[in-house]
């Protein structure tokens, strides 16, 4: 069988690596026109991913941040009830024209644009439970109705939606039978090689496999409440090159320990021993 | 095609529906894929919607599609390995002929055999699945027959992945990390307007603003919180040691869940009487009665324990396990008092289910439902909170 052309569409962009399963999963969505639901540890680049594929595609992006507070309703439009009926005591605008009271929202402006854009709905998980549901018949048909103006917003261009989530809540089932879905593992020591080398691509060989064996070795303890990942990862060699640590330090000392533990208990945990990398190098590497 | 795929996926309990089905069939028809390792990650990017599945699906995946391995594909695999020079180094001629003796096919019965026996990572020695050693399964090992897991990657194929199975750690059935309790106990919310009025109530602004002959008047209402309260009663020591970073994750998510109205915990040793403790080493006690006196009946009470202990821990009086108790009333009456008093309470029980068969876990599990301490357990636990009775 031979794959077609519509289907090998992303490839990942110069500087965001990718792992061949997650390249399918983004052209799967792509070619079918579903929503890509992305879950994975913290940062492992689930949000980076949209902005990848609006990159490597050549499309304008746009960005929806979920809160806790925010409503389905907010991405399609808002009329802005207040203004309107502020702006009637004084007559001096035409308050039976509602259209400028209707500002669309996040999805609603990427529903209107002239040309295909990626749609980064970030966090869906942050938001009320009944959330996703809600954005069920939208995201579908990719229409909506507004009933103050009688008007139909319906896409041009389907969007290429990208939605990530936390699993901080469970996503209901109707709204995950839509939807394309990829977990984005780990890293591999080889695939973050590479990932670090995209961010510093003359950072030399031994410091970077010193640090990855450190980090490595890290990531074994279970006891962690939350793991080093891949952005304090970066972070982490970002500060051992500006510090211009010596490489034979860097398993035995462990410095800028906090660059890599962010919680209080688990920096407790590890500064309190006496030979930091002795602990750890009681864990094998993988 | 490969209907019976969706069935065997669905009797290894993986979630998929029509819908998925049919939206894998589209796939297919637009040609994305080309050999079995692209629909593999096709397949399971879209009849997969959580990662805590993964790992049946491996399962039913190898299952299904075991014949689909041909001999050449084997000895490809068998061969891939042998060009490693970390192998070839260790291999000498007696070995190759070693090599002869076992062929693929039983290797792999053998290693789904032990996968299936081996519950933790494993480095060095003979029999287990790990690395170094001598071992035919795991990776940098000196078995001249054996089957490379994980290590370094490359042409891999997708029955091999799959029997990998890498995502075992991530089923719902199996594990529990604090942040999964707490995505469980999310669940547990009663909505009620309290707090400051911070939300324009629209209807009664236009309401009040036309009685006010068109001066604006807005009105504000409380937003809707979580109401939910929270009693948290935890066994610790003894037959408990085994489960307590079970439970101090548990203790964790819940503490930390900020959503809750209140939250109120205490612990026990095997079974309430007179007092619970503020504290797991029991030092700081307080008067079962008093809490009961104090709290309402809307806390929702979610107790944690194994539930074995003698009967006469439970039944009689003077029965509880450390001295100093000195009960005078039978450690059921003060179960009975929890579970009538509180309108919502359930019992976590860390235990195997198969261990629950115990006189006393069973007189315990009338008082209040009991769930197993697993993701899936502690969803229905939360369900049953959280429903009027």
């Amino acid at each position: 069988m031979v794959k077609s052309a519509v289907f090998d569409q992303f490839g990942g962009s110069p500087d965001y690596v990718t792992s061949e399963p997650l390249r399918n999963a983004v052209n799967v969505a792509i070619a079918l026109k579903r929503p890509l639901l992305i879950r994975g540890e913290p940062g492992t680049g689930k949000t980076l991913l949209a902005h990848s594929i609006a990159h490597g595609l050549g499309k304008k992006i746009i960005v929806w941040n979920i809160k806790s507070t925010t409503k389905a309703q907010e991405g399609l439009y808002v009329y802005d009830t207040v203004q309107r009926l502020n702006d009637s005591r004084f007559g001096d605008k035409d308050i039976s024209d509602i259209k400028q009271y209707i500002k669309l929202g996040k999805l609603g402006q990427a529903f209107a644009s002239p040309e295909q854009v990626v749609l980064l709905i970030d966090e869906i998980d942050k938001a009320d439970l009944e959330f996703p549901n809600d954005l069920l018949n939208e995201l579908d048909e990719m229409s909506f109705y507004i009933p103050e103006t009688e008007e139909t917003i319906s896409a041009v261009h389907r969007p290429i939606v990208v939605i990530t989530s936390n699993a901080e809540k469970e996503l209901p089932d109707a709204f995950l039978r839509r939807c394309i879905f990829h977990y984005i593992e780990f890293p591999d020591p080889e695939l973050m090689e590479e990932i670090v080398r995209v961010h510093y691509p003359d950072i030399e060989n031994n410091l970077l496999r010193e640090a990855l064996k450190t980090f490595y070795a890290l990531r074994q303890i279970d006891d962690f409440r939350k793991k080093p990942s891949t952005s304090e990862l970066i972070d982490w060699i970002q500060a051992l090159i500006v510090g211009g640590v010596s490489i034979d330090r860097i398993f035995t000392e462990i410095p800028f320990t906090g660059t890599l533990l962010k919680k209080e208990t688990d920096y407790d945990f590890f500064m309190n021993r006496k030979h930091p990398g002795k602990r750890i190098g009681a864990y094998k590497m993988p | 095609m490969f209907t019976d795929f969706f069935y065997t996926l669905r009797k290894r309990k993986v979630p998929v529906s029509i819908t998925e089905w049919m939206t894998l069939m589209e796939a297919l028809s637009q040609g994305c894929i080309s050999n079995l390792d692209e629909f593999y990650h096709l397949a399971r990017a879209i009849l997969v919607k959580s990662e805590t599945y993964y790992d049946q699906y491996d399962v039913a995946f190898g299952e299904y599609f075991k014949g689909i391995e041909t001999p050449a594909e084997i000895t490809e695999q068998v061969l891939e390995w042998l060009k490693d020079p970390t192998n070839r180094m260790v291999l000498t001629a007696e070995e190759r002929a070693l090599f002869e003796s076992m062929d693929f096919d039983e290797l792999l019965r053998e290693l789904e055999k032990r996968l299936k026996e081996q519950t933790e990572q494993h480095d060095g020695g003979g029999y287990w699945i790990g690395r170094g050693g001598t071992s035919p399964f795991g990776h940098s090992g000196y078995h001249p027959a054996g089957i490379r897991i994980g290590g370094e990657s490359g042409g891999r194929h997708a029955i091999q992945i799959a029997r990998e199975r890498r995502f075992r750690d991530y089923r719902s059935d199996l594990t529990l990390d604090v942040r999964q309790i707490k995505v469980g106990l999310r669940g547990l919310r009663q909505l009620s307007r309290i707090g400051p009025e911070d939300e324009l109530d629209l209807d009664r602004t236009i309401d009040a603003t036309s009685r006010n002959a068109g001066e604006i008047e807005l009105v504000w209402t409380r937003s809707r919180k979580n109401a939910a309260k929270v009693l948290l009663l935890m066994d610790v020591g003894g037959s408990m040691e085994p489960f307590a970073r079970l439970c101090s994750r548990l203790f964790s998510a819940a503490h930390s869940s900020t959503h809750f109205k209140d939250f109120q915990y205490f612990y026990f040793h095997n079974c309430i009487y007179d007092s619970l403790y503020q504290d797991a080493l029991l030092y700081q006690a307080v008067s079962t009665n008093h809490l009961l006196r104090i709290l309402e009946p809307d806390y929702k009470v979610i107790l944690v324990g194994d539930a074995r202990m003698a009967t006469s821990e439970l039944t009689e009086k003077y029965g509880a396990i450390d001295f100093y108790e000195r009960n005078e009333i039978p450690g059921i009456v003060w179960l009975k008092r929890i579970a009538q008093h509180f309108t919502h309470g359930v019992w976590l029980n860390p235990e195997e289910l198969y261990y629950w068969n115990h006189p006393t876990v069973l007189m315990i599990a009338k008082l209040f439902p009991m769930f197993p301490l697993t993701i899936d357990g502690l969803g229905q636990a939360v369900k049953r909170l959280t429903v009027n009775k």
